[in-house]
């Protein structure tokens, strides 16, 4: 019975034992509480720290874009000189010419308009203003963007009749203006570095000083084509017009492709080798490295079939190829999700196999496959380096009216814009390129989210 | 683009037969309700099988047509040649027949126009003329013959919708070819143009050698050097270390705080922005390293005293690592909240702490996911373009130092690629060589990191 005799030092002994267990547990403890803080807060600051970069990104380019869609512009009093503008009235279709007269005449009328000089014109509306303009006619002619000049033989041409009138017009100062207003450049550097003269620089002060130059939303960034003469209106059109095609390609190549395969591949595949071959590759698939893409349009598209470059028409072939992938596993996964007693129910009622997946299955697979689909398209719309390896990164200055002629498209544009030698103007529309596509990918996303929600069925 | 009208008129002609099949099919089932006979199809089945009739055989004739003309018309052009200006070499019969293709479809040439050369460019158009009328009356016969058979052909026992539906699998199964058709056109396409580009320099040059610079010389000149991969490999490599060293860190214990820590309201909010990060296009990255990231390093380093350049390695390196982020936290979010409760439940039992129970039970359980993960993320590092075109400064030097500036892989395959397009040439032809051990390295990890990620799903399933 030696436990129930125990020592009064056993006691002690064990009594002691247990306070110093506790003190080293409590002391282990609060090292461990102090880890755990530790390690929650590890986790915290990598939350924080992903959200300080998607916020970085965002302020960064908000910040530097925003104020490019607002552009120098003056505000002039523009005199349509018919001393100036000397042409022949504006060709009538008579009712007893041919077509083809017709356009020879037009034609002729547009080459002799062609000859006028509208920086003429310019000029004179500039020395009402600057009552000096006309002997420094290069400093002067520095204010306006060249582009001006065809804006205004636009006008002309449309409607001839306002020879001689004169209209309040807002014409687009020329880029280094708008940099010099926006204090993009130093206005500290010596004359030699400073892309405007002296003279230039303190018309512009003084015309801003009188609310003749003003920073006014501007819409050449959409309205027009791309322009390497005329910076300050070199816009997004054509590149804008080079996405879309490509955008509808992959929506009527990639997205059908895709959701039969997926359809093939979940309802009807018999499982075995091939099937699992075909569903491995369509997984690597997914991840094999975008520009790998661009090499395979380059040698099978260009190259053996001899495709025009740079055609929106290869691009979309390329982008649809890249997205089949996601589309298919978008499919796939929502096929999966349709519960079997929808088929069975189906089947039991005497409807064949293809009838039951393509009236019973895939009207209720709808919304989800319009989800994928519209994932895969902002997926292709934000997609560069296979484009410049089938030539899209060439300067284009129109805007594409087939999808056979060469165009861009918005994240080349983007590529292209970065590079340009004026950083100090370029940094800014670059940056709005990039506030437009975005707007276009978030807008899609959304889409495709307000469709996954509004349509969403939970079996 | 007469070829579109052809297949416009196809498809109105199809679109006809369907009508016309559907018109006999209802008369056909009209006649025959009372009799006892009972139609075995629906009309709208009867109808698409005349239109598939009509539509497909004429199509498989255009396709075949136009896949052999080109062919056949240069060989019939050459075969008339007068043989004393045959050319004698395959690339000089090329040039020929490029000038009378030119020729023939009038546009203009370089230098003047040979007689010889004028007439083979007329026998050519007129060639391609016949062709072209024969092609179509081979096809609108064919599409009226099947018309006719087809609408006769219609009767209440035909099986007509086992015949479209058998057409519909074909058609499915089809579709689900473009996978792998795609897949074995980059392996072919790439193999092809590399082994060309092999014929110019040789592998071990290309693999092993330690200097990348590419001269422009004419084609045919020997000696090619400076075609040595390892340089770019290495700076692959180096950005891609770099973005994982950034991007595991931060991604592992987002995903780990967001699937263990964080209340519903902030997962359901933090979640999704981390996860637009991945939406943004990668040339807005670049843009982004370019105009903030690089300067501030570059700031940053000075203050410090190190010297760092504005597009340097670690700039793309690090941006890239921003970039995969939400790959990383995304992947290894699904795995954690895979890992069984009850495995959780054990350790806390057992007096652990919550972070104990994470660092010692729930993350070895779900090691090989998160690894798959970072493979995974891994292969989207290397493969990456526009954050390197803009931000990797694109110097193909060896150099172990990441404030310098660096080249890959992908930067030089769109640097030999753009510009003028001359497949003809080893600069451009590297491109294709690079590229198939970019699509090698990134399919080995793709495989390890798929094959890893579903035996971890298959345990816990």
């Amino acid at each position: 019975m030696k436990t129930t005799n125990m020592m009064p030092e056993d006691q002690l002994d064990l009594a002691q034992k247990r306070d110093r267990m506790q003190q080293r547990v409590k002391a282990s403890l609060k090292r461990r509480h102090a880890q755990e803080k530790r390690f929650k807060g590890m986790g915290m600051a990598a939350v924080v720290t992903a959200l300080a970069f998607v916020t970085l990104l965002f302020f960064t380019i908000l910040s530097k874009g925003l104020p490019a869609f607002w552009q120098a512009t003056l505000t002039l009093q523009v005199y349509f000189d018919p001393e100036v503008i000397r042409i022949d009235p504006k060709p009538e279709k008579r009712s007893d010419e041919s077509e083809g007269a017709f356009q020879q005449r037009y034609l002729a009328w547009q080459t002799q308009l062609g000859f006028v000089n509208f920086n003429r014109i310019i000029l004179d509306s500039l020395a009402r203003e600057i009552p000096e303009a006309p002997e420094y006619q290069r400093d002067a002619l520095r204010l306006v963007t060249s582009g001006e000049r065809f804006a205004l033989r636009g006008l002309v041409e449309k409607d001839p009749s306002i020879i001689g009138q004169t209209l309040t017009l807002d014409l687009l100062a020329d880029a280094n203006v708008d940099v010099w207003m926006k204090g993009n450049i130093d206005r500290n550097l010596p004359d030699a570095q400073q892309q405007l003269s002296a003279r230039t620089r303190a018309w512009v002060d003084e015309l801003q000083a009188r609310g003749v130059i003003k920073s006014k939303f501007s819409t050449a960034l959409f309205m027009n084509p791309d322009s390497r003469s005329s910076l300050a209106s070199a816009g997004l059109a054509g590149a804008f017009m080079g996405s879309l095609m490509m955008m509808l390609i992959v929506m009527f190549l990639a997205v059908p492709v895709g959701v039969a395969s997926a359809i093939y591949l979940e309802e009807f595949a018999p499982k075995n080798k091939l099937t699992d071959l075909i569903e491995v590759n369509i997984n690597n698939l997914a991840a094999v490295p975008s520009i790998v893409f661009g090499l395979l349009g380059a040698s099978v598209f260009i190259l053996w079939f001899k495709m025009p470059l740079s055609a929106p028409l290869v691009g979309g072939l390329v982008l649809s190829l890249m997205t089949l992938p996601t589309v298919i596993i978008a499919t796939r996964s929502t096929l999966k999700a349709i519960p079997p007693s929808i088929r069975q129910a189906a089947l039991g009622i005497g409807a064949s196999k293809v009838q039951s997946v393509f009236h019973h299955v895939l009207p209720l697979a709808i919304p989800g496959i319009l989800t994928g689909a519209i994932l895969g398209v902002a997926q292709a719309l934000g997609e560069t380096a296979p484009l410049l390896l089938i030539g899209m990164s060439s300067f284009v200055a129109s805007v594409p009216a087939t999808p056979f002629e060469q165009s861009t498209a918005l994240p080349v544009q983007i590529y292209l814009w970065q590079g340009n030698e004026l950083r100090n103007f370029f940094e800014a529309r670059t940056s709005a390129a990039i506030i437009v596509l975005l707007a276009l990918m978030i807008t899609l996303n959304a889409l495709a989210i307000w469709l996954r929600k509004k349509f969403e069925t939970r079996w | 683009m007469s070829n579109m009208l052809l297949i416009t008129l196809l498809l109105g002609l199809m679109a006809i037969a369907y009508q016309l099949g559907l018109v006999r099919s209802k008369g056909v089932a009209a006649t025959t309700s009372g009799t006892g006979v009972k139609m075995h199809s629906r009309p709208t089945y009867h109808a698409m099988l005349v239109a598939l009739w009509v539509g497909v055989p004429a199509a498989l004739i255009f396709a075949v047509w136009s896949l052999f003309q080109p062919g056949i018309i240069e060989s019939m052009v050459l075969a008339q040649l007068p043989p004393e200006m045959m050319p004698a070499t395959e690339n000089d019969v090329r040039i020929l027949l490029r000038r009378i293709h030119n020729l023939s479809g009038g546009f203009g040439l370089i230098e003047e126009a040979a007689a010889y050369e004028l007439n083979a460019a007329r026998y050519m158009a007129e060639l391609r003329s016949i062709s072209q009328m024969l092609m179509i009356a081979l096809m609108a016969s064919v599409a009226a013959t099947a018309l006719v058979w087809t609408r006769k052909r219609i009767h209440p026992l035909l099986r007509a919708r086992n015949q479209v539906e058998q057409a519909v699998r074909v058609l499915l199964v089809a579709c689900s070819a473009v996978a792998i058709l795609t897949t074995i056109g980059i392996v072919l396409s790439m193999i092809g143009e590399a082994m060309r580009f092999f014929s110019f320099v040789s592998p071990m040059d290309f693999f092993f050698g330690t200097t990348w610079n590419p001269r422009f010389s004419t084609v045919g000149t020997d000696g090619q050097t400076g075609f040595g991969m390892l340089p770019l490999l290495w700076g692959t490599m180096m950005i891609a270390l770099i973005a994982l060293a950034v991007a595991v860190p931060v991604g592992l214990m987002a995903a780990i705080f967001l699937s263990e820590y964080a209340s519903d309201r902030v997962r359901a909010v933090a979640k999704p922005i981390i996860e637009v990060l991945a939406g943004i296009p990668t040339i807005v990255y670049g843009f982004f390293a370019l105009i903030t990231v690089g300067p501030f390093l570059a700031n940053f380093g000075a203050s410090l005293g190190l010297e760092i350049r504005a597009t340097s390695a670690i700039t793309a390196g690090l941006v890239m690592g921003i970039m995969i982020i939400p790959f990383i936290s995304s992947l290894s979010d699904d795995i954690i909240t895979q890992v069984p409760k009850s495995l959780r439940d054990g350790s806390l039992g057992l007096g652990a702490t919550k972070s104990e129970t994470i660092r010692k039970v729930v993350l070895p359980a779900a090691l090989p996911g998160i690894v798959g993960a970072i493979l995974l993320a891994a292969s989207r590092a290397i493969g990456e373009t526009m954050i390197v075109v803009l931000a990797a400064g694109n110097s193909p030097v060896l150099t172990a130092n990441p404030f310098e500036a660096v080249s890959t892989m992908t930067v030089t395959i769109v640097n030999q690629l753009t510009g003028d397009l001359d497949f003809a040439s080893p600069q451009s032809l590297v491109a294709f060589a690079l590229g198939l051990t970019l699509f090698v390295i990134t399919l080995l990890l793709n495989v390890v990191a798929l094959v890893i990620v579903r035996k971890y799903r298959e345990q816990y399933e």
